[in-house]
């Protein structure tokens, strides 16, 4: 492996992508409060309630009117045309506070039509940049991260079938679909209201966002890349949508130790604060470890993303990976050191643990990450 | 911020040229004698003699000690030492044999010797002349560093010092040691004091050095007994009862999380045969791809694997936390990265060469002194050499505490 670029030592968070993450942390200070994403995303603590899909919309308006969706678009499409590491920024941030919003769907769908390269996806940038939430309906009924593996089938834009594990799908206003063309794999855009769709909501245990399985029934859409390209922009949007997921994990990570070692400071037994015993001190600085490893391994990657590198893919595995690993362990320490009081509904950490539990699955979990690495690195198995 | 600020200066652009072409003229080549897997281990004189000539001509060509000024016979650039290292680890040279001296003694001179006592001994320093040992642990100060019985007490201009120290890499060549002790019983901390000795001209009048061995089978440490060994007080550093502020500065860098950069080179394979690199995940493949484990390559074993790349990734994170570490932007604690290295960096050799004791199977069970040992035993013996820096220079228990203490502000724990 020969390395032509150099990456800038920053990871290419200059002075514009540090200005946008720090207004980001501000902004989600100020309006996201766990306390408030608490009283609106978990009132109904009841095992069998109805499905629904929570979020504010006023912030997400906000968050339009800052142009957030459109970091990452082109300039030429009307977006703020920053790098990737600048999106990461906002998920880090999104993660930190549990936010319920599509934010982190539409910049992974900015990702994928990035990588088309023709007009209609460029036609496409130009509406998320104006703030049409977007998400990706690319995952089949097994759950399969391969990227060319799907349940839709496409006759000349018409689309039949299902996409399932859609992110976000109540709150998005268009779907990105990949489905099997006879000339091969294509990619698709088409309006959440349009004829022939259907959403079907499902139950799910991260309270932050919603999910759902659509059915196609001679659906008319958008052709964004030609039957038989798809799973080559798919695999080559793939480490940024990687990194994306795994920046969230790291705000969330990081939120996770820092309320622990808070509670570990104040909640006093045997006379002692609970952080007084190795018992817990000493795993609160492995979840530390982990937090750091994840996160710079989320940086490189971005930046490696932003560098053209032919090993990008490797560099977000690795990334997705230790952010999986991560995501488990942090969440899992934070309810056990908040002992009772980190199992009940009424503290905040459950958010965080369902919100982990959930990303640490998307686009593929560590193992699978690993598995891959595997081949790439050490050769496949014959 | 410009796109040559993001990267090297011009200063760094033009010493890494220079590294790379005297590095291309001037490696030392292979040597005559048998070196040990690294300095800490060094109990043959002729192997020290060899490693000394390196690390002086590496001195004299300006590749060690570019940081500290020139008129304490350093090179006088700026942030150049880890570009020297880069590129002497390129260049697969040998390692350094002054490692303790340029680890822990060099910057605690910087920051508390007097000027006189900086002058006199960095040249012979850093250009490896000298070797320099530590004397911090005794038998009842492990741990608990500031529990340090051995003592100074004070006689006009000298102090005249009694005790015994152990686990002392090196102190069977060592010129100089850096000393903590006692000065007074009143305080635990306020009590102690720091002094550079000079103990090879005190063997036999002050001074006894005794090798301990390894549970490897290998010397390499002593211990370290003082009856009336005699420092003069210009070899004080800092001020009397001092000593525990002066013993910060030494472990902050002996932890890799000091302002400066150890000179380090190495890269060079210590066998003709391959597969004797101890420190790499991809020896750790090879070993693997050549092992055979239940009819097949050990490398196409789906949890050797998964070892594998669990490795690879900690590796990797190890290498970008580093870089990360110097942008202030995006890190919380400024000390958060710093004070990981000593502890992620042993636990990460520790693991890999425990994978590489396991992939070796049957194998595994052959020491160094069998022919048939795969890779000459060299990774058993590395996974044993292994607990050497999880224990040293603060276990990595003490590690967590700091940084639990230190970077998460939770209590003490003592």
């Amino acid at each position: 492996m020969t390395q032509t670029i150099q990456q800038p030592k920053n990871f290419g968070f200059g002075e514009d992508e540090t200005l946008l993450r720090d207004s980001a942390r501000k902004f989600f200070t100020d309006h996201c409060s766990p306390d408030k994403i608490h009283a609106l995303v978990a009132q109904n603590p009841d095992i069998n309630r109805p499905i629904e899909s929570i979020y504010d919309r006023d912030l997400w308006q906000q968050i339009v009117a800052l142009g957030w969706p459109g970091a990452c678009v082109p300039e030429a499409a009307g977006g703020a045309g920053m790098p990737l590491v600048a999106a990461i920024a906002l998920a880090e941030e999104a993660g930190r506070v549990a936010f319920p919003s599509p934010l982190l769907s539409t910049l992974c769908a900015v990702a994928l039509l990035k990588t088309c390269q023709t007009d209609a996806a460029t036609q496409a940038l130009s509406e998320v940049a104006e703030g049409k939430a977007t998400t990706l309906a690319i995952t089949n009924e097994k759950g399969s991260w391969e990227v060319a593996d799907t349940d839709v089938r496409a006759t000349g834009g018409k689309l039949n079938g299902s996409a399932w594990f859609v992110q976000d799908a109540k709150k998005a206003e268009q779907f990105i679909v990949s489905a099997q063309d006879k000339a091969g794999l294509g990619l698709y855009l088409i309006e959440a209201t349009a004829p022939g769709i259907e959403i079907i909501p499902d139950g799910i245990i991260d309270l932050t966002r919603d999910q759902a399985h659509i059915r196609f029934a001679d659906a008319d859409s958008i052709e964004l890349v030609a039957p038989g390209t798809g799973d080559l922009a798919l695999a080559k949007a793939m480490p940024a949508i990687l990194c994306l997921v795994s920046a969230d994990m790291v705000g969330a990570g990081e939120w996770l130790l820092q309320t622990t070692v808070e509670y570990a400071k104040t909640r006093v037994q045997f006379d002692r604060p609970l952080g007084f015993f190795q018992a817990v001190k000493h795993p609160l600085v492995n979840v530390m470890l982990d937090v750091d490893r994840a996160r710079s391994l989320v940086y490189n990657a971005a930046c490696s993303v932003d560098c053209g590198e032919d090993h990008a893919e490797l560099n977000a595995r690795m990334a997705k990976a230790q952010a999986s690993d991560m995501a488990v362990f942090s969440s899992s320490r934070a309810v056990q050191f908040h002992g009772g009081t980190g199992f009940s509904w009424e503290c905040f950490v459950h958010l965080f643990f369902k919100r982990q539990m959930h990303n640490q699955v998307l686009y593929g979990d560590a193992k699978y990450h690993r598995a891959r690495l595997a081949d790439m690195l050490l050769g496949s198995v014959a | 911020m410009s796109e040559a600020q993001k990267r090297d200066t011009t200063e760094q652009v033009e010493f890494r040229a220079y590294c790379r072409e005297w590095l291309s003229q001037n490696h030392p080549g292979r040597p005559g004698v048998k070196l040990p897997q690294g300095a800490l281990e060094l109990s043959n004189p002729d192997a020290l003699a060899w490693l000394q000539t390196w690390q002086k001509s590496a001195y004299d060509a300006g590749l060690i000690g570019c940081d500290y000024p020139q008129e304490l016979g350093g090179g006088g650039r700026t942030d150049c030492q880890a570009i020297a290292n880069m590129e002497m680890m390129r260049a697969k040279t040998p390692y350094l044999p002054n490692i303790i001296g340029m680890g822990m003694a060099a910057p605690t001179l910087l920051h508390h010797a007097r000027e006189e006592v900086k002058a006199e001994l960095l040249p012979k320093l850093l250009s490896g002349e000298e070797i320099w040992c530590q004397g911090f642990t005794e038998p009842g100060a492990g741990s608990d560093l500031a529990n340090q019985q051995t003592f100074a007490k004070r006689d006009g201009d000298n102090w005249v010092i009694n005790g015994h120290k152990v686990w002392t890499s090196l102190a069977h060549f060592a010129t100089w040691m850096i000393l903590l002790c006692r000065t007074s019983k009143d305080d635990k901390y306020k009590g102690l004091s720091y002094f550079v000795a000079p103990i090879k001209v005190a063997l036999g009048k002050g001074v006894t050095v005794r090798s301990l061995i390894k549970m490897t089978g290998q010397t390499g440490f002593n211990e370290v007994i003082f009856d009336d060994l005699i420092v003069n007080d210009r070899y004080r550093l800092d001020e009397v009862g001092a000593g525990w502020k002066v013993a910060m500065t030494t472990l902050l860098h002996e932890r890799g999380a000091g302002p400066l950069v150890t000179p380090a080179s190495g890269g060079m394979s210590l066998e003709e045969e391959a597969g004797a690199e101890t420190s790499s995940a991809l020896a750790l493949a090879d070993l693997a791809r050549h092992t055979e484990r239940h009819g097949q390559a050990a490398l196409n074993d789906p949890l050797i694997r998964d070892d594998l790349i669990k490795i690879m990734i900690r590796q990797e994170a190890f290498r970008q936390n580093f870089r990360r570490g110097n942008l202030p932007a995006l890190t919380d604690h400024p000390m958060r990265i710093p004070l990981q290295t000593k502890l992620v960096g042993t636990e990460l050799n520790q693991d890999l060469q425990k994978i590489a004791y396991e992939v070796e199977g049957a194998g595994s069970t052959l020491y160094v002194n069998d022919d048939q040992a795969p890779a000459g035993g060299h990774w058993p013996l590395a996974y044993m050499n292994s607990f050497g820096v999880t224990i040293a220079a603060g276990t990595n228990e003490i590690q967590r505490n700091i940084l639990g203490e230190r970077v998460l502000g939770l209590p003490k724990s003592k």
